[in-house]
């Protein structure tokens, strides 16, 4: 048995799971210690379906709590970051595009000094300690926490990175250190950036990890725990200690991957209602497509791997507006105040849930309250709906051919079982807990994005040789070794530069090896 | 005429560069950022029309070489172009009057304003691509006479070197590209010094204020929730680049890359909305020609633009993955551009493609 938790911004959902089979399955309340949540989630579970807490073997947990700190500006350490380029890269220091209000939030200080490499591994400038000894004591003395260290080229040789990191170390104890080769890809600056939001963030993750682990133990269970990552991987605690900002797009990931598992279809665009907005993404092979732009966190520019996700203001809480002819639902929504305004529950407000149970796609509230809306305003407004779905599914389709839709959320009611141009819409049982599942079901995975410089005749060895290192890693990440495979590769030459330069990134995931 | 660019300028120059950058060129991303961080600390850019520089005034364009990917990774120190552009003086024994382009699409429409900016030269309006291509060689002032030797290589370290191939164009880039190799992938680079006469016969004009037209018409269409595209040919009717041609409007459904002799080359193809009509698109770091149901329909030097279709964002040749819904367009050069003796410099026939070189307003009505 395994229990997926997922922690939104207001409902902690959770499953207990037995391989792929749901026992139970509850929605609670998030609170605001987050802890206190899980257990009353795990002692709804409990209560659902009495299990023995020894015979659990893993904890997965998704949230959204790191992502929140970080829009919110809240429970940020005092940051110091040191970037290894000199003499290069010194026109635009670290945190140069950043809000001047996140650079406050962690109090941000950046120091520029000599390393780093150049694209063939040469070093730009040699290491010099003194000027790191000498940073480290100003950071000291101006009380910070934090350290992020980023070094040119560190995807391609980290040893400076590494090397600075003991000197800061040796001087700063207690201090914190994120390594930027540990957390992005090529692209200083977004790199340099999610390792400084990374480091703000490491003390709320001790006490957040320290917090899920308590309250697992609490409920008597001594298996491992897992926090799920934007790629819909796992990492262990001690992993999520060290790197929260990869939890960041978890919640949208955890979703679709949950979809896939409930419906049985891991090729297919999901489809998931909210009470605001439905998010549209797509599945190969059980995992989201990744967004290939440069994707803008709480106004800071990243180079994280996010799911491709396209968003549109229609939910279970939208607004209904004007009459058959020209009748608009959303974009904005009542939101949480769902259950006051609605006509369902007494309120004065028509929204999308109304036009549901209207058209008795859906018991919620009182039925009675909506049998006077007119039909053709009720079907009117079920095809608008049906109509920006099935829209939107078809602007994430990357070919003519058939794609299943796989609908889950609380709003997915709202949707009819069949999209016009798209096809069938599936709509699996526990659609309303797929976050949850998507997080019990998470895999493991490892990851090589590198610049090669390959000669004649050995693309293939390289190519082996980075897909090889992709496993690697994902087993010496926990994954069980006959389940790892390569989920994604990309091959992209750079232009301008001699020896076919060509940046390789390769993808491995296998199933977690469960202890017995 | 002449006109101060400020910080507020830099969001839409960025994004028009990116489109005349047909694909290459460049992320100007970087480059705003170092025009910006430059603005902010020495005051605004004075640009000057071509036709208000002196005929004996001494312009030194100035540059960036090497490869994109390297730029993003290695950022600058921020001097290098300016020491490139003093190397350039101290040989030539005279000083700059002004700076300019070599290239308005990309980055290198950035790195003139971060010099102009940090030395308080003004900038002039033109540069001698027209667009963004990948060798130096290729540039209006070359093809009209201006030599580009003698150029000056800098790198970060303060190191200088100076180039001097005579009339010999290629063999300055070929010269210029490996001391670029050796200085870490990317250079910054001062080249093509030329007389104010020779500005006004050889340069493209126009050419900053043509990228701030076309970042500004996508904008404005945006925050009016309309679509850019019609915006933007009727802002660009009243230019040199007078006709722009929606070549097609699809989904993306190849792309391959290979590189050959140090160039991203590829092919990309994508099918029309109602499934009927198939683009291919061939690039070398650029998008060189775009051609619908095996037709061509719009040829380098005339800009082939790949635009997402929903926000008219320019895609470059290295982002474009399968899936993405583009719009696809053609827009005219100036006559400048497409001379016999400009075609033979950067025409189809220079990129090695069997096309003869037609005007997209020929090829496409409107």
């Amino acid at each position: 048995m395994r229990i997926g938790i997922d922690v939104g911004g207001t409902n902690t959902d959770a499953v207990l799971l037995d391989g792929r089979q749901v026992l139970a399955a509850v929605k609670t309340s998030t609170t605001q210690d987050v802890t206190s949540g899980i257990v009353a989630a795990i002692d709804g579970l409990q209560a659902q379906r009495a299990f023995d807490p020894a015979q659990v073997r893993a904890v997965m947990i998704g949230t959204t709590h790191f992502i929140n700190a970080l829009v919110e500006a809240r429970r940020l350490a005092p940051t110091a970051a040191v970037r290894l380029s000199l003499p290069a890269g010194a026109s635009l220091p670290p945190m140069v595009d950043w809000p001047a209000r996140l650079v406050d939030a962690i109090s941000g200080r950046s120091y520029l000094c000599h390393g780093g490499h150049e694209f063939d591994g040469r070093h730009i400038a040699e290491l010099d300690e003194a000027e790191l000894r000498k940073a480290a004591d100003e950071m000291g003395r101006a009380g910070v926490r934090s350290v992020a260290i980023s070094s040119v080229f560190s995807p391609v040789n980290a040893e400076f990175e590494t090397r600075a990191a003991e000197v800061i170390a040796a001087e700063l104890p207690e201090v914190a250190i994120s390594l930027s080769h540990e957390i992005g890809r090529i692209g200083l600056l977004e790199r340099e950036n999610a390792t400084i939001i990374n480091a703000a963030l490491r003390e709320l993750a001790a006490h957040i990890v320290d917090g899920l682990a308590t309250s697992v133990s609490g409920a008597g269970i001594t298996a491992p725990l897992y926090l799920s990552q934007n790629d819909g991987t796992l990492m262990d605690v001690d992993f999520a200690r060290r790197y929260p900002v990869a939890t960041f797009a978890s919640g949208p990931t955890n979703s679709m991957r949950g979809a896939a598992v409930l419906s049985g279809v891991d090729t297919c665009a999901v489809v998931d209602v909210g009470g605001t907005t439905s998010d549209v993404g797509v599945l190969g092979n059980g995992f989201p497509r990744e967004a290939t732009t440069d994707v803008s966190v709480a106004g800071i520019r990243t180079n994280f791997r996010m799911p491709d996700v396209l968003s549109i203001g229609i939910g279970g809480g939208s607004r209904v507006r004007g009459g058959t002819g020209d009748v608009t639902v959303g974009p904005d929504s009542v939101g949480y105040e769902l259950t006051a305004k609605a006509l369902v529950f007494g309120g004065d407000t028509l929204t999308a849930t109304d036009i549901a149970v209207a058209a008795g796609r859906a018991e919620i509230g009182d039925p009675s309250r909506v049998a006077h809306l007119d039909r053709e305003l009720v079907r009117a407004a079920l095809d608008r709906i049906a109509a920006d779905a099935a829209e939107s599914v078809d602007r994430m389709r990357t070919s003519a051919e058939p794609l299943p839709v796989v609908a889950v959320g609380g709003g997915s009611i709202l949707l009819p079982d069949t999209l016009a141009g798209v096809g069938g819409v599936h709509r699996p049982e526990h659609y309303a807990v797929a976050n949850a599942i998507g997080a019990a079901i998470a895999q493991i995975g490892g990851e090589v994005d590198r610049v090669y410089a390959i000669e004649p005749g050995r693309r293939d060895a390289v190519v082996d040789e980075a897909k090889q290192e992709a496993l690697d890693r994902a087993i010496a990440a926990g994954a069980s070794p006959s389940s790892v495979d390569i989920v994604d590769f990309d091959e992209v030459p750079i232009p301008y530069l001699p020896g076919n330069a060509t940046r390789i990134r390769a993808k491995a995931v296998g199933d977690l090896q469960l202890g017995d | 005429m002449s006109w101060l660019l400020t910080e507020k300028h830099l969001t839409d120059l960025a994004r028009g560069a990116a489109v005349l950058g047909t694909g290459g060129g460049g992320d100007p991303y970087v480059g705003r950022l170092l025009v910006r961080e430059a603005i902010r600390e020495y005051g605004p850019v004075t640009v000057l029309d071509p036709e208000e520089v002196a005929d004996d005034a001494l312009v030194i364009p100035t540059a960036q070489m090497g490869a994109p990917t390297v730029v993003f990774e290695k950022l600058p120190r921020g001097t290098e172009a300016v020491a490139a552009l003093h190397a350039l003086e101290t040989h030539l024994g005279r000083k700059a009057t002004a700076t300019m382009p070599i290239e308005c699409g990309g980055i290198n429409s950035m790195i003139p304003l971060l010099v102009a900016a940090r030395t308080g030269l003004p900038v002039v309006d033109a540069d001698g691509m027209g667009r963004a291509f990948p060798e130096l060689q290729m540039e209006t002032f070359g093809v009209y006479g201006v030599p580009g030797s003698p150029m000056a290589v800098a790198g970060e370290r303060g190191e200088t070197t100076v180039i001097d191939t005579g009339p010999d164009n290629r063999r300055m880039e070929w010269l210029a590209r490996g001391v670029t190799i050796r200085l870490g992938g990317v250079a910054h680079i001062a080249e093509y010094a030329m007389r104010g006469a020779d500005v006004k016969r050889t340069a493209v004009p126009r050419t900053l204020t043509l990228a701030l037209t076309v970042g500004r018409a996508i904008r404005e269409a945006r925050q009016r929730n309309t679509d850019p595209v019609p915006h933007l040919a009727e802002v660009l009717s009243a230019t040199l680049y007078g006709h722009l041609r929606v070549l097609f409007r699809g989904k993306l459904t190849d792309v391959q890359r290979r590189t050959e002799a140090g160039f991203a080359r590829g092919r990309a193809a994508a099918r029309s909305f109602d499934g009927d009509h198939v683009l291919e698109l061939e690039f070398q770091n650029e998008n060189l020609v775009a051609l619908v149901d095996g037709e061509p329909r719009c040829v380098v030097p005339d800009l082939v633009c790949v635009l997402d279709a929903e926000k008219a964002e320019p895609i470059t040749t290295e982002g474009l993955r399968y899936g993405q819904r583009v719009t696809v367009v053609g827009i005219s050069t100036p006559e400048l551009m497409r001379t016999p003796e400009a075609l033979a410099v950067f025409g189809p026939g220079a990129f090695g493609l069997p096309y003869a070189f037609r005007p997209v307003e020929d090829l496409v009505t409107a």
